[in-house]
């Protein structure tokens, strides 16, 4: 027994040495978002943010409610998400010492292509959600406390509905299962841009609606508290917040495109 | 079904053209779940036996909660492994948490019940045929453990590989613990979860037909040396 514990710790000690052995360039590790990690945003910058810095980010793509946890425990050494009222919440709660606005994308709403609701004529995304409700057709919604799913409850509070019954489906998936779900059960769903652009298995949906402001997703990058978290990696942190709101880092994000189609549009100050 | 097809087409591909991103996938899927199913039969084989062989209070209970763990499902594993090894806490400071570390504490907890339930009740059967010889030959009941687990080493063969399955298919667990980081924690199972994601259906499966080749060759390598042992000791 007691060999088999000094075997299993030396396994586990070779183990995590051969981990470290792999990647010896200093490293960060980022909570972020299934959006930006789905849509290939982060394999566009972050080699040019390495080959600037040296430095290697690891990349832990959670919705943005497990985000905001890993980093609550001390488990991240930066967070980027999309949830500015969740960010600015965090901020003032001592978890984080510093917010920015990074990017933007927005907001789509996707559903069948014969669109039984008629949501592709609608004026506005409550007018939108109001026929989906009304016409009691499917919606697909995340139901994972990310920030798309905050984003979408909080035009349904906008829109005056309170969703639910047999048409509304929670699913508590991130977006690409979520979307994989809808193609399924040909139901309206609401998407960030990057992840419904990148997705393949579309089936019989469309894009039905967009453009209204309200569905503007803007995304924040944030510092992380010395105080809170003192063991973190917070001068490599700080390198990379930094380099995202240079020029530099503003130019990629600009640059990065799929399918011919920019996804995120910088806006740091 | 189209898909279907370029699914194994998708599969082909990706072996014939050997992707360094897909090998540094698989080896580290390999490299993980092998160590994890190592270290459980380190523990779980002499663990098993010695429930096997020993009575004691409480003994009937620890059987039972040994057979029901085998069951227990891979994303609570992880759950419990990442509060264990987050900052906040106990074993936070190893700093371990998303990690190839970590992913082998995670299947560790999956497999040792699997690995440790069944050589008990191998074991105990066995044990149950020789008694008498073994109790005329004067052995200790420490003594007699290597001597039946050694007997029962076919039988324990698959024992180590059901384990051994359990460890390379699961994903709940890896993917709460490991993170998923492309380069570090990136797994079979876990790549197979993000393809999904992203409705790239085809390479999904092509991975998933990958994965299953590969356990079919460790299976196919034990069963090898099982039998080549069995020849070779008549």
């Amino acid at each position: 027994m007691r060999t088999g514990l000094t075997l299993a710790t030396l396994g586990l000690m070779g183990l995590s040495m051969t981990a470290v052995a792999q990647d010896e360039a200093p490293y960060i590790t980022l909570a972020s978002t299934t959006s930006t990690e789905n849509s290939g945003l982060f394999d566009a910058i972050i080699p040019q943010f390495r080959e600037a810095s040296g430095i290697a980010v690891r990349v832990v793509a959670v919705g943005t409610g497990q985000a905001f946890e890993i980093a609550r425990r001390g488990d991240a050494d930066s967070l980027l998400v999309h949830d500015t009222e969740g960010e600015e919440r965090f901020v003032a709660d001592g978890y984080a010492s510093e917010r920015a606005d990074v990017m933007y994308n927005d907001f789509v709403i996707i559903g069948p292509a014969e669109d039984p609701a008629g949501i592709r004529e609608a004026e506005s995304v409550e007018q939108a959600f109001s026929r989906i409700a009304q016409a009691e057709a499917p919606f697909a919604s995340r139901g994972d406390d990310s920030g798309t799913n905050r984003a979408e409850l909080r035009l349904w509070d906008a829109a005056g509905i309170e969703p639910g019954g047999e048409w509304y489906r929670e699913l508590g998936s991130g977006m690409g299962p979520t979307l994989n779900t809808a193609a399924g059960m040909d139901a309206y769903v609401m998407s960030d841009r990057a992840t419904w652009v990148a997705f393949d298995n579309r089936q019989n949906l469309e894009l039905l609606f967009e453009g209204d402001e309200a569905l503007f997703n803007q995304y924040g990058s944030l510092r992380l508290s010395a105080e809170t978290h003192p063991h973190l990696k917070h001068d490599l942190a700080a390198q990379w917040h930094d380099w995202l709101l240079s020029d530099e880092g503003q130019q990629a994000i600009a640059a990065f495109e799929v399918k011919g189609q920019q996804l995120f549009f910088p806006n740091a100050d | 079904m189209p898909q279907h097809d370029s699914a194994f087409a998708t599969a082909l591909a990706l072996i014939l053209d050997l992707d360094p991103a897909l090998l540094g996938i698989v080896v580290l899927s390999l490299k993980v779940s092998l160590t994890a199913v190592l270290i459980a039969a380190l523990l779980g084989l002499p663990l098993g036996a010695a429930l096997a062989l020993w009575r004691f209070p409480g003994r009937g209970v620890l059987v039972v909660v040994l057979n029901a763990l085998m069951g227990l499902p891979p994303v609570v594993a992880g759950l419990a492994v990442y509060l264990l090894l987050s900052r906040a806490g106990p074993l936070g400071d190893l700093g371990l948490l998303f990690t190839p570390g970590a992913m082998v504490v995670a299947q560790l907890l999956l497999v040792l019940p699997i690995i440790a339930a069944l050589t008990r009740q191998q074991v105990e059967e066995l044990h149950l045929e020789y008694r008498e010889q073994l109790r005329s030959l004067g052995l200790s009941r420490t003594r007699m453990i290597p001597t039946l687990l050694w007997d029962a080493r076919l039988g324990l063969m698959t024992v180590v590989l059901a384990g051994f399955g359990r460890a390379s298919a699961e994903v709940g667990a890896v993917m709460i613990v490991g993170g998923n980081i492309d380069g570090v924690t990136r797994v079979m199972t876990t790549a197979i979860v993000l393809e999904t994601s992203k409705g790239n259906l085809p390479l999904a499966l092509g991975l998933g037909i990958v994965l299953l080749g590969l356990v079919a060759l460790v299976n196919a390598a034990a069963h090898l040396v099982g039998e080549t042992a069995r020849r070779r000791l008549g």
